[in-house]
């Protein structure tokens, strides 16, 4: 009967075992931390690029969103850390497959790319809810098409699309948590970890719900303050 | 060229199989399941609304890989026995999605006008049918480009019941890679049917989109 599972909770503060949480946690809040950076960047540049007068570039980023959006993420990652190597060659491949711990590096470029094609496709939808007025007024300033993206239009919709951005910006924790399955030691896979060890998988699992949790709030209550400070003057606040 | 993929065909399109038909189970259960989550987000009756709303927050806050893990270990403690990966995945798969769903849906329903819910009562409609034959079927017309989104996701979540050795599609793939090293054709071929099946679904969905804006 299943009754006779005896709880352990010690397992999430025991040696060595509450050692490998922490680990975990800091190395889920790099993967989020260094992929957000990432994810925001080539994010915000390529929602810009799919509003350019530029068909050409219209059509890369299209189908940079198209692509990152339908494949699964894991798909992804497995892609470029198995097959990503053997793209470059033979000679370069084992130079690569040598580098210590590139399935990390490979997990926050994998999740900053992935998240990229979201964050792009919020930027858009940021930029079309600004009316033709402000490019128009922009450009009749005499500012040119760059300086009107970077001074006008680029900080009105990211303020625009915080809201959204927030729900990205857990998500990417979240998703970091997939990175585990290439071995990267993030906290998933150290709750899995003390299972193999001490076969109190239900006990490390929730702690790491509980992780992941706490994580989350700290992100809400953040991102809540950002909003409130580069909040516009004039607009309906919530 | 892609000599690792036909020699290992059917073994793959099992593995494809597999992950097609935990999508469908997901989908069967999870839908269903988001329909009343969704009701409870809205519900009046406290004792409803806020179990409810913890469940959505809990959940939607914790990835689902640790989720899938969760399951794995505590449902052999509940039933007594261990339990296999798929029933244990298309679990862990309804209640997940069931949540995203309910918030799908929670908008669907807070989008139909009180105007119709009490002429529904008017006609001497009682609560549960008042909600069964005006409420649901509004929302769900309502919702259905998001409904479509939100299970070409599920579908794609399904490849992470990999982490709990379910052979779906990318763990077989992944058990062929490390005989053959053929890695950039296989996680290719993957990938390719991931996009097909997935960009087939998002056009369906911008369809309903479009026609649901026209008919205004």
């Amino acid at each position: 009967m299943g009754l006779a599972y005896e709880f352990d909770w010690g397992v999430l503060w025991r040696n060595p075992y509450g050692m490998y949480l922490l680990q975990g946690i800091w190395v889920t809040i790099k993967l989020g931390l260094i992929g957000w950076a990432i994810a925001l960047s080539l994010g915000v540049l390529i929602g810009t690029v799919r509003i350019s007068p530029w068909r050409w570039l219209r059509l890369i980023g299209t189908a940079y969103v198209e692509i990152f959006r339908n494949i699964p993420f894991m798909v992804q990652l497995f892609f470029w850390y198995y097959a990503g190597p053997m793209l470059f060659g033979e000679a370069l491949q084992y130079r690569i497959n040598s580098i210590i711990g590139l399935n990390y590096y490979v997990a926050i470029i994998a999740l900053g790319m992935y998240t990229a094609s979201r964050v792009a496709e919020h930027t858009r939808a940021g930029f079309s809810a600004i009316s033709r007025d402000h490019y128009y007024a922009a450009l009749s300033t005499g500012l040119t098409h760059p300086q009107m993206y970077r001074h006008v239009i680029i900080p009105y919709a990211l303020r625009i699309i915080i809201p959204p951005l927030t729900t990205e910006f857990l998500t990417i924790f979240k998703n970091s948590s997939i990175a585990m399955t290439i071995g990267v030691l993030e906290t998933t896979f150290m709750s899995y970890k003390i299972d193999s060890e001490t076969f109190h998988g239900l006990e490390s699992t929730t702690g790491a719900c509980l992780i992941y949790l706490a994580l989350g709030l700290v992100v809400v209550r953040l991102m809540g303050i950002l909003e409130s400070r580069l909040k516009i003057p004039g607009m309906i606040g919530r | 060229m892609f000599d690792a993929v036909s020699s290992n065909l059917p073994f793959l399109m099992g593995g494809f199989w597999v992950t097609v038909k935990l999508a469908f189970f997901a989908l069967a259960g999870g839908i269903p399941l988001g329909i009343l989550v969704g009701l409870g987000r809205i519900s009046r009756n406290k004792w409803v609304y806020y179990p409810v709303t913890f469940y959505v927050n809990v959940i939607r806050n914790i990835p689902l890989l640790l989720v899938i893990f969760w399951f794995y270990f505590v449902m052999p403690i509940i039933i007594g026995s261990p339990l296999d990966p798929f029933p244990s995945a298309v679990i862990s798969f309804i209640i997940f999605e069931a949540t995203y769903f309910g918030e799908i849906l929670r908008a669907g329903y807070q989008s139909v006008s009180k105007g119709q819910i009490e002429a529904g009562y008017s006609t001497g409609l009682t609560y549960v049918q008042t909600t069964r034959y005006i409420l649901i079927p509004i929302a769900l017309r309502r919702m259905l480009p998001s409904m479509i989104t939100q299970s070409i996701v599920t579908y794609q979540d399904t490849c992470l019941a990999f982490v709990i050795g379910l052979p779906e599609f990318v763990r077989r793939a992944r058990i062929v890679d490390t005989l053959e090293v053929r890695s950039i054709q296989l996680f290719g071929f993957v990938a390719i049917v991931f996009f097909i099946t997935c960009y087939i679904g998002s056009v369906i969905s911008r369809r309903f989109e479009v026609r649901e804006q026209e008919g205004g």
